[in-house]
């Protein structure tokens, strides 16, 4: 942990110096210390990636550099920052905005909370321009274009004039870094930049940040979560853990022999693209179907004009058609948009919905609230936050088993065993049970939901981006979970999902969704190592690479894939995909092949 | 944008409507006989029951309702029972007094109420911040009348700095628009900040110092243009709490608006005044609702009107 270690690439004088920097957040029970003693070195055009897993401390560092830890609770409570030999720790105010953005630029995780909602493109980016005199006011909007520009964002000009809602996440995320690059700071941080967008915007930005640097020669602090990012970004990478370095390495020799336990735990953790084990034959097809779905359509519609009447229709699932068997899981898995959430909840009867619906062969078409519920007792839904989708001020205990008391399944002393076998079937421990949802960690909370989602011994759980938000550690547990439970009790999982990664851990079978329809589905590996549609080889190629050695292919052009829209006129409907019967269950989407 | 706005109207037209209707429902059903008020003490059970026939009292409810609706079309408000005069120049003659007073109240609750919010969220759970909810939880707690004869006495009898009551110059705005817009003002400041706390923990704020932008810039630019869009909805909404709040204010400075001349006619059940003041009122809140929905998209991008 001394200096000199990383003395950057080829021993050039570091642009950010840190050492033994230590953060305190005041809390009810006194002063944590959430970092402790950080050293490194930052060398200009080098990217140096942060790495860790929630409450590593990796943001703390980057809002410490910035000087935006949040005042009063959280404060540095020791070490030296050093841009360029100048001391940032103690500096006051007026002296750090010249700092922030002019020589120290910062892009977050959520751009599309992190712009301002009421002000253009234009003005959002002039302001900073004008704040740092890059330019005379007169001059900053063709400035402010030219920064789009730099981006890559299309229509530059028309984007100058939009406000952020009009704008997807990735073009937003490009905004944010034209307004990090506006003063051609020495260095960038980037905290999260890719973790709220889909796979493909990902590997866009990614590309752009790479880009960029390379004709600016910034410095880059990556900060993140995902070690396929680590691997395919840094040059070097710190692993960070409660606040401390675990280790420190260049990114080849951290990927290739971890020297700490940590490390190796957290790449073990890392799912990887084509490594998972073949799955066990487990749904043969004289398994009953537990649902059974066909042409199903889910519209929502958009009123206008003068009588506010429906003038349009979001075609969120249109035309869509599975079934899923005892004991078999099937992913859906598309990007943000694609309805495959939509589905999940259209089985739940949570969205009004088209078509036919059979669980464990009962139709749903036509089912009152009441009627619904002896089927709600076959499919039970985990979504992805468990921390919102808990009630803060039930007990765990008592939000376990609302469920039997709804469906009148069970009484007394009845619920409590009940409960306490479900928490240990979960993996929790029964003294567990009068607590409330702030007490868990987010792996044990999402454990929680899932002994809710099983106390009607449902046939079918449908998985909602179930372990999105979870940490990688945590996630391989909660998945291990899902898989026991499986084996034993032979449940059937729609298993919603972005992470393609995941998906080939867990499925059998794949559903690729776009726009509302199925483009490809067919087995795990038909879909997965033999992908037939422009969509899914796109989807397959953004995925990050975990091994530093091998490097992304670049990105398929997205030119054959029509830019589109799910929304369409009253009486006008998607043209409905085809699919082609490839091999035994692999089907396609004509004609894009 | 256009056909937005006839939709509305037409809304507006019908909950209009809907409020003569209840209005005269409940004027019908109330004991007192105007006729008698009318015909005064002494008069025999013939005149009042001649009055009560000339002025059409004895038809069935629906035709009294179907004779008042004509003639509302026509813009023909009625003839006041006890004033010699139409029911519309009566409002005519006292609406700009009670409009003037309304639009220097609200500036008023608007001045003093974003003011305190916007304070009291940049330096909340600080002594500053505490001292500034007190007096808005006072301002809000403080009965109108009281506080109305509070500044009289205060400022009036004893200061003398301004007139005790009446209606013409600048002077004689100060303390009925303090007393109309101090409610509101406490009201809006609690809003005000915690709306802007709220803001002021959102990553744009962030966003905003990490450009290295003023703090006052960030306050000013970024914060409290998102801050006041909750806002916005209540001012159109307030007019409707305005209303009540000028009947008692105008008694107590002797305002000469509708506020008293509604007054008046309540105790004396002079119907159509009451009538034509009701729907003078609920015009002004059913505007200010307008008004205030057609100002967000204004301020907010994200809206349409559709």
């Amino acid at each position: 942990m001394t200096a000199g270690r990383d003395t950057g690439q080829g021993g050039r004088r570091p642009v950010l110096e840190i050492r033994d920097l230590g953060v305190q957040v005041a809390t009810e029970e006194g002063a944590k210390t959430v970092l402790d003693g950080l050293s490194f070195d930052l060398a200009p055009g080098e990217t140096l990636a942060l790495a860790g897993e929630s409450g590593s401390g990796k943001s703390m560092t980057a809002l410490a550099i910035m000087g935006l830890l949040p005042k009063p609770m959280a404060r540095i409570s020791g070490g030296s920052i050093r841009l360029d030999g100048q001391e940032l720790t103690g500096l006051d105010e007026t002296a750090y905005r010249r700092i922030r953005a002019a020589r120290v630029a910062m892009i977050f995780q959520e751009p599309m909370t992190s712009l301002n909602p009421l002000m253009t493109v234009e003005r959002q980016l002039c302001e900073v321009l004008l704040e740092h005199g890059v330019c005379a006011r007169g001059a900053a909007p063709a400035r402010a274009l030219a920064l789009l520009r730099d981006v890559r964002l299309t229509e530059p000009e028309r984007r100058l004039r939009q406000y952020p809602h009009e704008l997807s996440g990735g073009m937003r995320q490009r905004v944010m870094i034209a307004m990090a690059l506006a003063c051609d700071p020495e260095i960038l941080i980037a905290d999260e930049p890719t973790t709220a967008l889909d796979v493909t915007v990902q590997a866009e930005i990614l590309d752009l940040i790479r880009a960029l640097q390379d004709e600016h020669g910034t410095a880059v602090l990556m900060i993140t979560h995902d070690m396929g990012v680590v691997a395919e970004m840094a040059d070097r990478v710190i692993v960070l853990r409660e606040g401390r370095e675990v280790e420190a390495a260049p990114v080849r020799d951290l990927f290739a022999a971890p020297r700490t336990d940590y490390a190796r735990t957290l790449l073990d953790a890392v799912p990887r693209l084509g490594s998972a084990p073949a799955r066990p034959a487990a749904a043969d097809a004289a398994a009953a179907r537990m649902v059974e779905v066909e042409d199903l359509c889910v519209r929502f519609g958009i009123s206008g004009g003068l009588l506010n009447r429906t003038v349009a229709h979001v075609h969120a699932v249109e035309g869509v058609s599975f079934h899923l068997r005892q004991g078999e899981t099937l992913a859906l898995v598309g990007e943000s948009g694609c309805g495959k959430s939509t589905i999940g909840k259209a089985l739940l009867g949570l969205v009004p919905w088209e078509g036919t619906i059979r669980v464990a062969g009962r139709p749903l078409r036509g089912l009152s609230r009441k009627a619904m519920r002896p089927v709600l007792r076959d499919i039970q839904m985990v979504f992805q936050d468990p921390g919102a989708s808990l009630d803060a001020r039930m007990s765990v205990g008592e939000q376990v088993v609302e469920p039997m008391r709804v469906h009148g399944l069970a009484t007394g002393s009845e619920l409590s065993d009940r409960a306490e076998w479900l928490f240990r079937r979960v993996g929790l421990s029964p003294d567990m049970l009068q607590r409330y949802p702030h007490e868990f960690s987010g792996g044990q909370r999402q454990r929680v939901c899932i002994a809710r989602a099983l106390s009607l011994s449902p046939k079918v759980i449908v998985a909602d981006e179930s372990v999105s938000a979870l940490d990688v550690s945590v996630q391989a547990q909660v998945l291990d979970l899902l898989q026991e439970l499986q084996e034993e009790d032979g449940l059937s999982y729609l298993f919603i999902s972005h992470d393609m990664a995941v998906i080939e851990q867990v499925a059998d079978r794949v559903m690729v969704m776009r726009l509302g329809q199925v483009v490809e589905e067919g087995t795990r590996d038909q879909v997965l190592r033999d992908p037939r549609h422009a969509y899914t080889r796109r989807l397959l190629a953004a995925v990050p690479v975990p091994d530093p050695t091998r490097g992304r292919a670049p990105l398929p052009p997205a030119e054959d894939l029509a830019e589109a829209s799910p929304i369409f006129p009253v009486g006008c409907a998607p043209e409905r995909l085809s699919l082609t019967d490839l091999a035994q269950g692999h089907r396609v989407a004509m004609p894009s092949i | 944008m256009g056909g937005y706005l006839v939709r509305r109207l037409f809304e507006s037209v019908l909950i209009l409507l809907g409020i003569t209707f209840v209005t005269f429902i409940l004027l019908y059903l109330v004991p007192a006989d105007p006729a008698r008020q009318i015909a005064g003490r002494a008069a025999t059970a013939e005149t009042v029951a001649n009055i009560r026939d000339q002025l059409g009292l004895n038809d069935p409810l629906f035709v009294q309702y179907w004779r008042y609706l004509s003639g509302l079309a026509q813009g023909d408000m009625g003839r006041s029972y006890l004033q010699r005069a139409e029911v519309s120049s009566l409002i005519a003659a006292r609406l700009p007094a009670s409009l003037m007073l309304m639009v220097s109240a609200i500036l008023t609750e608007l001045a003093i109420g974003l003011t305190i919010g916007v304070v009291a969220a940049l330096r909340r759970n600080r002594p500053a911040d505490h001292g500034l909810m007190i007096f808005s939880f006072v301002a809000i707690s403080a009965p109108q009348f009281v506080l109305g004869i509070l500044l009289l006495y205060v400022f009036a009898v004893q200061l003398g700095w301004f007139p005790i009551g009446g209606y013409g110059t600048w002077a004689h705005f100060v303390l009925p628009s303090l007393t109309l817009g101090l409610l509101g003002a406490g009201w809006y400041s609690r809003m005000m900040r915690s709306s802007m706390i709220e803001v002021l923990n959102q990553d744009l704020v962030r966003t905003a110092r990490a450009k290295g932008l003023s703090k006052l810039r960030i306050v000013t630019r970024h914060v409290m243009p998102n801050a006041i869009l909750p806002i916005i909805a209540m001012i159109g909404i307030d007019i409707g709490l305005f209303m009540s709040g000028i009947v008692v204010v105008e008694s107590v400075f002797g305002w000469p608006g509708i506020g008293q001349l509604a007054w008046q006619a309540i105790q004396r059940v002079d119907i159509p005044v009451i009538m034509g003041v009701t729907m003078v009122s609920a015009t002004a809140i059913v505007l200010g609702n307008l008004l205030a929905d057609l100002v967000a998209p204004l301020i907010d991008p994200r809206i349409k009107t559709k």
